[in-house]
């Protein structure tokens, strides 16, 4: 049965991507959602084992690398945490699916489309179930692939390629360091295997050692560099930049691999790795800091974009952070809570999306929004579920698992956890007012779009809305229903061995205000942002220009991709044209071969002129050497 | 099995092939399609022969099999070949890769075609005869005539500066082999008697050994080809002919591998310990710095041209850390590399068969003319760059985890390469296939016909098969790579004892 989860996305992949033509779009599309289903209906049963009190389970398909000591096996691994990640993956998968049938109805590359979705499940799937770091990296890489393929399916549009790439290399980057990790713990722990890694981590705690000129502890290192390929992977700051860009992607993508699942991988494997990061304070305290800047830095910037969906990418980036910081302050369980609930809300706010770019005709422009609630009824309830449920409205997935978290940081012992509280009930109050403002401008207010008539959007067909109703329900239940499985006191019995707590996490309660602050004024601000965006647009309009700077500086975002481009984009191209140019042509080549058969020619021009054919010439010269042989010769 | 000399048969069933060509008369059409039959079907045998090979070698005997001895020229030359699983690996490259390369051949060389295909399988000889030969002077002379085809090859069906790139690639490989040559005179004289198995068995004079390596890395280094000797490799390869390129980064540049392994390692254990610094520095420069030279490059050949470069760089440095995992990762990084480089410049020559140019500013949209043309592409490039399920992959990995046991600079360093290769192989990708059409020329492109299907199939399957089954390889080489690696190990330990 695990076969077949994993097996199913792959075989709707080669089924599509191979035969895809042959057999027609429909069917493609039926072939490769109901084998998700099946993938999906299965992940199901398992979680409820798990629920139930189900054991770990290790099913080696065949052995990968070996060589020497290095023994490694393509294997499928479920504990808790991986059947946790099965359900996500596997249900907003197939429901993605389905909604694609739907959205891509006019794209002439339907079959292409559905196996890179299958694709891509595979590569979570394979990432999620593996028993060892070296599979993780192959899923690791694996989605990055896909989303590398997904981001550009529109291959015709520059933009979309130059996104594609990006998100590939930026990736890299943080795989990069993920590699060095994956390196650091194979050399001292001579297995990457995690059980073995994880056994023999507390032989090593006081193991010092000198890395890249510094010296340090070697756990910490590892975290360090491991965590490295978690903001990659995860857009945290720093390693962000592709992921508003990656928003150049068909909808359906960006639910799918940039909101719920592939996105949280870098979570996913911090917290695996929980037996690692639990004994490196220092670790913990970078992902703290990292995790709350990011949650804080992509919330300012999702508060003055104009894209639909980059608002929601930077809602993403935000919400990862704060997983990220539920994870270093050793709250791994909270943080996968928040995975699970974000998944949800999050990829319905982005189908809902899709649904209004659907509707409106390929616009993603908010400022050419506006007023079309009426028009589109049900994905503007669905859409309002869904920022209720991000906003942390009452009762509310998305209302356990931030105020959770939240909680959490405030009983830190961490050294960055009052800044991490701080800085999170801060940035509740800006996701509050980004998802409002979103809500407003879309669908409130005058209609501002003069190329397309306001009476031609209509409602996008029931194969858009049942995916968006499913998700609805989740982004409703999927925080009160399992808060106590997850969370409850007895998570231990859940979680077993699959998380690993240094000491017993207790979850206490937080004096009363605490606990009221953030849904309180996350009423408030609906009312508030309903009148400053609605309303009286005027006020805010002139704080624009009063504080163009700053309006400015968030707009573009910090000015991350300038600065990055000056920094190595084009000293990249520049050092490289200099080595080939001035090295390879000039030097190399100019010194070497050229140079010799440069100084053989002028050589034999030389001993040309001495074959001058007179007989006088070589009389002299006779003559010369005669007379300098008889001197040498005597003297 | 013993009776039959089954390895001197594979080594000179191709000149078979080559006689029947020889003497073929009649009309021009008739003759070429005739010499392109009787080639494929002596490259096929020889392939069946290396298969057959492969079934009836011993996986876990480390030592030479299949061994056979002549005396040739009294007292000084044997005649003597062997392989273990190291060579036996190389080999079935050879005579997997060499088919590929006739089909190649015929379907896109028009003129002297036969010729063309004696060139090719006089090569395959030569190249077998190198990773068989047990006797350093049979090896040098394959070594050394493999030169001529290839030389022919770039000269007379070469693009328009064939001439200055055939002397180039000729004059850089023959000035390192002198070297070479003079290091055997030497080691002739010194141990009296060329025989390789002997030779693993003595220590060479330490005094000198430093000095024969040093012959022998010239040639070596010029045929990977290491920085700074490496330029004529890209121009080699822009002016040859697409099988030519493929031969010569498919096999040519493993020479080089090869014989870091079996006579740099085996013979001059002492110098390689000593030398390996200066290794590593080479090629942590070339994977670096070539992959910022192939992110700038305009012609797609020459872009291919610098990546081997860089991927040959993770080659050397697997060789000289010694270990398991840096030795098998070599080995398998140019089997890998030997695939997919191949199948890389397949690819460009089908596009270049079409469009006859391969400047990338030329192309663009390819996509929506040739999807399945593009489908194969992707997945090559993407086995350039290394991606896990691919073969790429396995090779880096293990060469990176070798290296980082020894010393994590070096993994540091050389793994910046595997960013690098993600951002010029995208790149190139970007710029080639995807995109809207902005040539008018390539709307009159078609996708592949089946030859280039029968041509690129196999390699794709290669590709996958070996990164997801890795141990095909890595089974046949393991108890062969044991013991060069323990030796060296062992050899080391020593040497720390005696300091």
């Amino acid at each position: 049965m695990a076969y077949t989860i994993i097996f199913a996305p792959l075989i709707g992949f080669l089924i599509a991507g191979l035969f895809g033509r042959k057999i027609g779009d429909l069917c493609s599309q039926i072939i490769t959602s109901s084998l998700i289903f099946l993938s999906a209906i299965i992940s199901c049963y398992y979680l409820y084992q798990f629920i139930i009190g189900s054991d770990v389970l290790n099913f080696v398909i065949f052995n990968w690398i070996s060589s020497g000591q290095l023994n490694l096996n393509w294997s499928i691994y479920i504990d808790t945490l991986t059947a946790v990640m099965l359900v996500v993956v596997t249900s907003v998968s197939f429901l993605v699916h389905v909604y694609s049938i739907g959205y891509m109805s006019h794209d002439p590359d339907k079959p292409r489309f559905m196996s890179y979705l299958s694709l891509f499940t595979f590569a979570m799937l394979m990432l999620i179930t593996s028993d060892n770091f070296l599979q993780l990296f192959f899923g690791w890489e694996g989605v990055g692939l896909a989303s590398y393929l997904l981001i550009g399916f529109w291959f015709k549009k520059p933009s979309a390629n130059a996104a594609a790439i990006k998100a590939f290399v930026v990736n890299r980057v943080g795989d990069f360091g993920l590699a060095i990790g994956i390196f650091l713990i194979y050399k001292y722990t001579g297995s990457l295997n995690f059980s073995e890694v994880f056994q023999a981590v507390p032989s090593l705690l006081d193991k010092k050692i000198n890395f890249i000129g510094t010296d340090g502890n070697l756990i910490t290192y590892i975290c360090v560099f491991l965590f490295i390929g978690a903001m990659g992977k995860s857009a945290q700051l720093f390693l962000h930049t592709w992921l508003p860009d990656a928003m150049e992607g068909p909808t359906p993508v960006s639910a799918l691999i940039h909101a719920a699942t592939m996105v949280t991988a870098g979570v996913f494997l911090v917290v695996r790795c929980s037996p690692i990061f639990e004994f490196s304070p220092f670790s913990q305290s970078l992902i703290v800091t990292i995790g709350a800047s990011t949650a804080f830095f992509a919330a300012t910037i999702g508060l003055v974009q104009n894209d639909i969906k980059k608002v929601i990418a930077y809602s993403t980036c935000s919400q990862l952070g704060y997983m990220f910081f539920a994870a270093g302050i050793g709250a791994y369980h909270i943080a996968i809570f928040h995975l699970f609930t974000h998944a949800f809300f999050k990829a319905l706010l982005f189908l809902c999306a899709g649904s209004v770019i659907h509707s409106l005709h390929e616009e993603q422009d908010i400022r050419k929004m506006g007023g079309i609630y009426k028009k589109i009824p049900y994905t503007y309830a669905f859409m309002v579920i869904g920022t209720l449920a991000i906003t942390g409205f009452p009762f509310l997935s998305g209302f356990y698992s931030k105020d959770a978290i939240l909680e959490a940081a405030y009983f830190s012992t961490n050294s960055m956890g009052m800044y991490a509280t701080s800085i999170g009930v801060f940035t509740a109050l800006l996701t509050s007012i980004y998802s409002w403002r979103l809500i407003y401008k879309t669908f409130h207010g005058n209609y501002k779009n003069e190329s397309y008539e306001l009476d031609k959007i209509h409602e996008s067909p029931p194969v858009i809305l049942i995916p968006l109703f499913v998700l609805t329900i989740g982004a409703i239940f999927a925080g009160f229903v399992f808060k106590d499985i997850f969370i409850g006191t007895d998570h231990q019995n859940f979680w077993k061995s699959a998380i690993f707590f240094k000491e017993q996490f207790e979850l206490k309660h937080p004096p009363l205000w605490f606990l009221l602050f953030t849904p309180i004024s996350g009423v408030i601000i609906i009312f508030a942002t309903y009148y400053f965006y609605v309303r009286n647009e005027k006020i805010l309009e002139n704080l624009k220009q009063t504080h163009k700077p700053l309006y400015n500086f968030l707009l573009n975002k910090w000015y991350f991709d300038e600065l990055y481009d000056f920094l190595f984009t084009k000293p990249a191209k520049a050092i490289g044209s200099f080595f080939w140019s001035k090295g390879d042509v000039k030097i190399i080549d100019g010194f070497g071969p050229n140079g010799f058969a440069k100084i053989i020619k002028i050589l034999s021009d030389r001993a040309v002129l001495f074959q001058s054919g007179y007989l006088y010439h070589y009389a002299f010269v006779i003559l010369i050497g005669l007379t300098i042989l008889l001197t040498y010769l005597i003297i | 099995m013993n009776e039959i000399p089954i390895l001197t048969l594979t080594t000179f069933l191709p000149l078979i092939g080559v006689f029947f060509l020889l003497f073929l008369k009649g009309e021009e059409e008739f003759v070429s399609r005739t010499s392109g039959y009787i080639s494929l079907l002596t490259s096929g045998i020889v392939f069946l022969a290396s298969i057959l090979i492969l079934n009836n070698f011993n996986y876990n005997n480390p030592d030479f099999q299949f061994v056979e001895q002549h005396d040739w020229i009294f007292n000084f030359v044997n005649y003597k070949v062997g392989i273990d699983g190291i060579s036996l690996s190389f080999i079935l490259l050879t005579t997997f890769i060499t088919p590929i390369c006739i089909l190649a051949t015929i379907n896109s060389v028009k003129k002297r075609l036969r010729e063309f295909l004696i060139a090719l399988l006089l090569m395959e000889t030569m190249m077998i005869g190198v990773f068989c030969s047990l006797d350093l002077f049979i090896f040098y002379l394959f070594f050394e005539a493999g030169l001529i085809p290839m030389f022919l090859i770039i000269g007379i069906w070469g693009g328009e500066k064939r001439v200055y790139s055939a002397f180039k690639f000729f004059l850089y490989t023959l000035f390192g082999s002198i070297f070479m040559l003079i290091s055997i005179i030497y080691i002739y004289f010194d141990a009296g008697t060329l025989d390789v198995e002997k030779l693993l068995n003595i220590q060479i004079n330490k005094d000198y050994q430093k000095y024969l390596w040093l012959g022998f890395f010239a040639s070596f280094a010029v045929k990977t080809p290491m920085w700074p000797v490496h330029t004529w490799l890209p121009d080699a390869h822009v002016e040859a002919p697409t099988s030519g390129s493929v031969i010569l980064a498919a096999i040519l540049l493993k020479m080089a591998g090869y014989g870091f392994i079996r006579f740099s390692l085996g013979l001059f254990p002492d110098a390689s310990v000593y030398f390996a610094p200066l290794v590593f520095a080479l090629s942590i420069i070339a994977i670096i710095y070539t992959s910022l030279v192939a992110l700038v490059q305009k012609d797609m050949k020459k872009l291919i041209a610098y990546s081997s470069v860089a991927h040959m760089g993770f080659v050397t440095i697997g060789i000289f850390v010694f270990n398991k995992q840096g030795i098998e990762g070599s080995i398998f990084q140019m089997i890998s590399h030997g695939i997919i480089s191949s199948a890389l410049f397949l690819c460009v020559g089908v596009v270049y068969d079409r469009m006859h140019t391969r400047e990338i500013s030329e192309y663009g949209g390819v996509v929506n003319i040739m999807p399945k043309y593009a489908v194969m592409f992707m997945v090559f490039t993407l086995g350039s760059l290394g991606l896990p399920g691919t073969s790429g992959f396995v090779g880096e990995i293990l060469v990176l985890i070798g290296s980082f046991k020894y010393n994590y600079w070096i993994a540091f360093f050389a793994a910046t390469g595997v960013i690098l290769s993600a951002c010029y192989s995208l790149w190139l990708y970007r710029r080639v296939v995807f995109g809207k059409i902005t040539n008018e020329k390539i709307r009159n492109l078609t996708d592949l016909n089946k030859n280039e299907y029968l041509i690129l199939t196999p390699l794709l399957i290669m590709t996958i098969i070996l990164g997801f089954y890795p141990a095909l390889i890595l089974d046949l080489i393991s108890s062969s790579v044991d013991k060069v690696s323990s030796n060296m190990t062992d050899y080391i330990k020593l040497a720390g004892a005696v300091k």
